[in-house]
């Protein structure tokens, strides 16, 4: 047999349910590869009872959830009850949070086992895993290059195999990126698919979590776990969870919307050939493409460095130094005690996008700033609503380029252009899935469905379609 | 500062906003409870403290109480509302930003009625929109550190914002009563001025009679009694007044009340004015409120003070001050409606209660509600003097005894010999008595010197110590004295 932490989830829960391996010893090969892999940078801590966690999961003698004995790992933006939630930041490296996320809270009443929690973007605001208090993640492909973030760590330790699925959040395509540049499976559910509850911050009207897997199926079944609605998220859509590993593997009539106007504009002709390629395989297999339009789409990026910068401003105001975290050494009155905690505890990248935020909400900026980007959101929104009367998916790349070199991209508005092609499906609040879609370079490339509100299935089912026909996602 | 001779030149122009805590079980976005009074910190929750990851959900009670006063002020209530996050700093401010309303708040434009000077008068409400107050900082309890309490945070509030309809301090204060009297008849708050679930800040401006333009004006922040704004409104117009006389000009700011100096001084000023860089708080959807959940609150509506004031004229025969003093509170209003189902006599109740029972209150300044005389030892009391059983000066200093110890009103006339002799042959026994002691007056009495009536009155009432009925007293005397 070969090592189990290389085999697929679902691979994975057929082992546990015939009892060909235990939860410890499956946990026990997990914190081997960790600890071999240590220099990856995955985690900013672990979790010491997962050893014991598996040993009392192993005793059960029935099994309440497929995800009963699976190790994971949590992105460390999800509140977990007694332990640390950093956020990858200063400002919260000893916050010890006295409450679970609900996120975690469904997880953990899976029976899974958390190994630890991992590395990101301090805040989740990055594209590289560079802006983390705890030093970047390495890309397990090429150790040169970067893991893409703001959930480099989770995306980083799926591939490495050192859990069997992670958890990540997108605000702007920090899921999907870092899935592509590791060459795995991320899905983003529809905004309010999944519960808030718990989970840090950034900007609340695009934050969602989603999954790190090595597949679609894999994806579907944890997502379906972390789903649902929570009376303590105002946000979270009321509607009931089907059965994601259904939808995922049922024969669905698909049409592709593909907008052809964007992928022209593609500037890197590997990165436009590579998707056409992918089409043109799932053309071959029978699947109708369609000719979408999407206007509007060019203003996403700086809708999006707007609204977002503006949302966090206002969510990073509690860290005053009063409550909790970190706090600046003897301060002198209240404004220095302000003043140097945020500015000792806060990253640069993090002060950068509170001071875009601040200066956008401000009197006399608002309406041009804020209240222009949130017309075009409205307007992508409905762009997108008209394309779906006509496809049941839209497919783009996932991002412009394979994963830089570490280091590489000193340009802030460059490193924002990461998100060019997954900020729209934040915009509007709409699912979306990055799948593993070949080489380039010797770095994996992602190809991006979105799907309409609340199909989650549909973008699953036709991942799933096309991981049948490639192998892209195996490793 | 004396009010300058000439202010009759200057028309003051007055609005209010009145923060009105809701008397909601729990907070507005929170499950903690809001009860007032208990150890700091005790009663905030992860979501008052804004821990990492923590939302806000919106308690629909609040809503309910908002649309509440918005129908009983005939406000248009919006069907659709917002909420936003006001940002600023301060440590009693746990997120660093307060959730409140700017656009679409949840009560649109009203107005209510005040009565100054026997003259009605319209004033208009702008807005009432739903906030969540702040913790409080303690700035005394420790040296060298300031200490946060952040039970308030949280605490549902309903801002209640007036038109600049107000032309003095009276008015200010009368429309101020208005208001308590309204969200305490809809229960809604408690409205205690004393434990700030009722707080006003006033915007005061004066300009020359005639005038329609306004004034720079200032706002002065947080007042917490009745008393006190009446007087810092004074205040600022006096310091207004002889400022533009001495001419100099009103700076735009805001300021604070100093009841202990009874003067206002300056907080800040507009250039260091907070920009709040309010926007839409994205935690929260926007509130639909439905025609039909307006309509039954609309058809649940309790009476309300102005209703209540005629129907009190009517029903019960009162004046139209009787009706409205007994209407300045439900307490009040509660308390004279109680009596009024024992005792037939409305107006003996009436005049009892506006007058020594009022009295009393004032004396000791205290509410209907802290009252030491219970609804049923004043019934008792009436119901003695409506019989009469006793008299009413008696009456008076069993009201005083009342309050002071815990006793019945019977142990009181008991103790204190009270009773009213009202039977005709007693009271009949002890005028024979005091006719035969003073011969020399009786004959003068019979010469024709009437005035000698008030006399035996007098020796009737001395010798039962105040306790025979005058009236009996009175109808007697005068039969034996022409005998």
């Amino acid at each position: 047999m070969s090592n189990p932490t290389s085999q697929s989830l679902i691979e994975q829960i057929n082992l546990l349910e015939k009892k060909e391996i235990s939860s410890l010893e499956l946990t026990q090969l997990y914190l081997t590869n960790i600890e071999k892999n240590k220099d990856l940078n995955c985690f900013i801590s672990l979790n010491d009872k997962a050893l014991e966690e598996a040993k009392k999961i192993d005793k059960l003698k029935e099994r309440k959830s497929l995800l009963q004995g699976i190790p994971l790992a949590h992105k460390d933006i999800f509140c977990a009850e007694g332990y640390k939630t950093t956020c990858g930041s200063k400002m919260l490296e000893n916050f010890i949070s006295p409450y679970s996320s609900t996120v975690f809270d469904k997880l953990k009443k899976s029976n899974s086992i958390m190994v630890g929690k991992t590395n990101m973007d301090e805040f989740a605001m990055g594209s590289s895993n560079e802006t983390s208090y705890f030093g970047n993640v390495k890309n397990p492909i090429n150790k040169k290059r970067s893991p893409g973030g703001s959930s480099g760590g989770s995306a980083a330790a799926v591939r490495a195999n050192l859990c069997a699925f992670a958890t990540g959040t997108d605000t702007g395509g920090s899921i999907r990126q870092p899935a592509s540049f590791c060459g795995i499976t991320g899905i983003k559910p529809t905004y309010g698919r999944v519960s808030r509850w718990g989970m840090v911050a950034f900007a609340s009207s695009l934050d969602q979590a989603g999954i790190f897997a090595k597949s679609a199926i894999d994806a579907s079944i944890a997502l379906e776990i972390i789903s649902g609605f929570d009376e303590k998220d105002s946000t979270s859509i009321n509607e009931n969870v089907p059965k994601l590993i259904n939808e995922t593997t049922s024969e669905m009539d698909h049409i592709i919307g593909i907008p052809f106007k964007l992928i022209e504009k593609i500037n890197d002709y590997k990165v436009k050939q590579n998707f056409l390629d992918c089409i043109d395989l799932l053309k071959k297999n029978g699947i109708k493409t369609k000719e979408i339009d999407l206007p509007f789409i060019e203003y996403s990026l700086p809708a999006y460095y707007v609204i977002a910068p503006a949302e966090c401003s206002a969510n990073l105001s509690r860290y005053d130094g009063i409550k909790y975290g970190y706090r600046c050494e003897n301060p002198k009155d209240l404004e220095d005690l302000y003043t140097r905690t945020r500015s000792e505890g806060f990253g640069e990248e993090v002060k950068k996008r509170i001071l875009i935020g601040t200066y956008c909400l401000s009197a006399g900026y608002f309406d041009a700033y804020y209240l222009k980007a949130q017309k075009i959101r409205a307007r992508i929104t409905n762009s997108f609503k008209e394309a779906f009367k006509n496809v049941t998916v839209i497919a783009m790349p996932t991002c412009s380029n394979e994963a830089f070199e570490l280091g590489s991209i000193q340009d802030p508005v460059k490193m924002y252009e990461q998100d060019i092609y997954t900020i729209p499906a934040n915009l509007a609040g709409l699912p979306a899935i990055s799948v593993p879609s070949g080489l380039i370079n010797k770095m994996p490339l992602g190809l991006q469905f979105i799907g309409n509100h609340l199909d989650e299935g549909k973008i699953l089912n036709i991942s799933h379609e096309f991981q049948k026909i490639t192998d892209y996602h195996v490793y | 500062m004396s009010t300058n001779s000439k202010s009759f030149n200057w028309e003051p122009v007055i609005g209010l906003e009145i923060h009105v805590q809701l008397s909601t079980k729990s907070k507005i976005f929170s499950n903690a409870p809001t009860e007032f009074g208990i150890e700091q910190n005790l009663q905030a929750s992860i979501i008052d403290l804004g821990l990492p990851g923590v939302l806000p959900v919106l308690n629909k009670k609040a809503i309910e109480m908002a649309v509440r006063f918005g129908c009983s002020i005939n406000a248009n209530i919006s069907n659709h509302a917002i909420f936003a996050r006001k940002n600023y700093f301060y440590p009693d401010l746990p997120k660093g930003y307060q959730i409140s309303q700017l656009d679409d708040p949840i009560v649109g434009e009203g107005s209510v009625e005040i009565e100054i000077e026997n003259e009605k008068k319209l004033i208009g409400i702008t807005r009432a929109h739903l906030e969540e107050d702040a913790g409080k900082s303690i700035h005394d309890k420790y040296d060298n550190s300031s200490a946060i309490d952040l039970n308030r945070a949280g605490t549902p509030l309903l801002e209640i914002v007036s038109e600049p309809d107000l032309r003095s301090a009276k008015e200010a204060v009368c429309y101020l009563k208005k208001i308590h009297s309204i969200v305490t008849f809809l229960d809604i708050s408690d409205g205690d001025m004393s434990q700030g679930s009722m707080r006003c800040d006033a915007n005061v401006s004066i300009r020359k009679k005639g005038e329609t333009k306004l004034g720079n004006r200032t706002e002065i922040k947080n007042i917490n009694s009745f008393k006190f704004v009446e007087k810092a409104i004074n205040f600022e117009i006096s310091r207004q007044i002889n400022l533009l006389e001495s001419d100099n000009f009103i700076e735009q700011e805001t300021r604070l009340y100093d009841s202990q100096k009874d003067e206002t001084r300056s907080m800040r000023s507009k250039e260091h004015a907070n920009d709040y860089r309010y926007f839409p708080e994205p935690d929260l959807i926007p509130l639909e409120i439905s025609n039909d959940f307006i309509q039954d609150i609309k058809n649940s509506l309790p009476e309300l003070p102005d209703q209540k004031i005629e129907r009190f004229c009517s029903e019960y025969k009162l004046n139209s001050y009787e009706a409205e003093i007994l209407n300045s509170s439900k307490e009040m209003s509660n308390f004279y409606e109680k009596i009024a189902q024992s005792i037939k006599n409305t107006k003996l109740i009436a005049k009892w209660m506006v007058g020594d029972f009022s009295a009393i209150l004032n004396k000791y300044g205290s509410s209907v509600e802290e009252s030491k005389i219970s609804c049923d030892d004043l019934t008792d009391l009436l119901q003695k003097l409506d019989e009469d059983k006793i008299s009413d000066p008696a009456a008076k200093k069993i009201i005083e005894i009342l309050w002071n110890e815990n006793i019945t009103v019977e142990e009181i006339i008991e103790r204190e010999n009270l009773k009213q002799i009202s039977n005709e042959d007693d009271i009949g026994e002890l005028i024979e008595k005091v006719i035969k002691e003073n011969p020399k007056q009786l004959e003068q009495y019979r010469n024709g010197k009437e005035k000698l009536f008030g006399f035996f009155v007098g020796q009737v009432m001395k010798t039962t110590q105040g306790s025979a009925d005058p009236k009996v007293v009175n109808k007697i005397l005068k039969d034996k004295l022409k005998q």
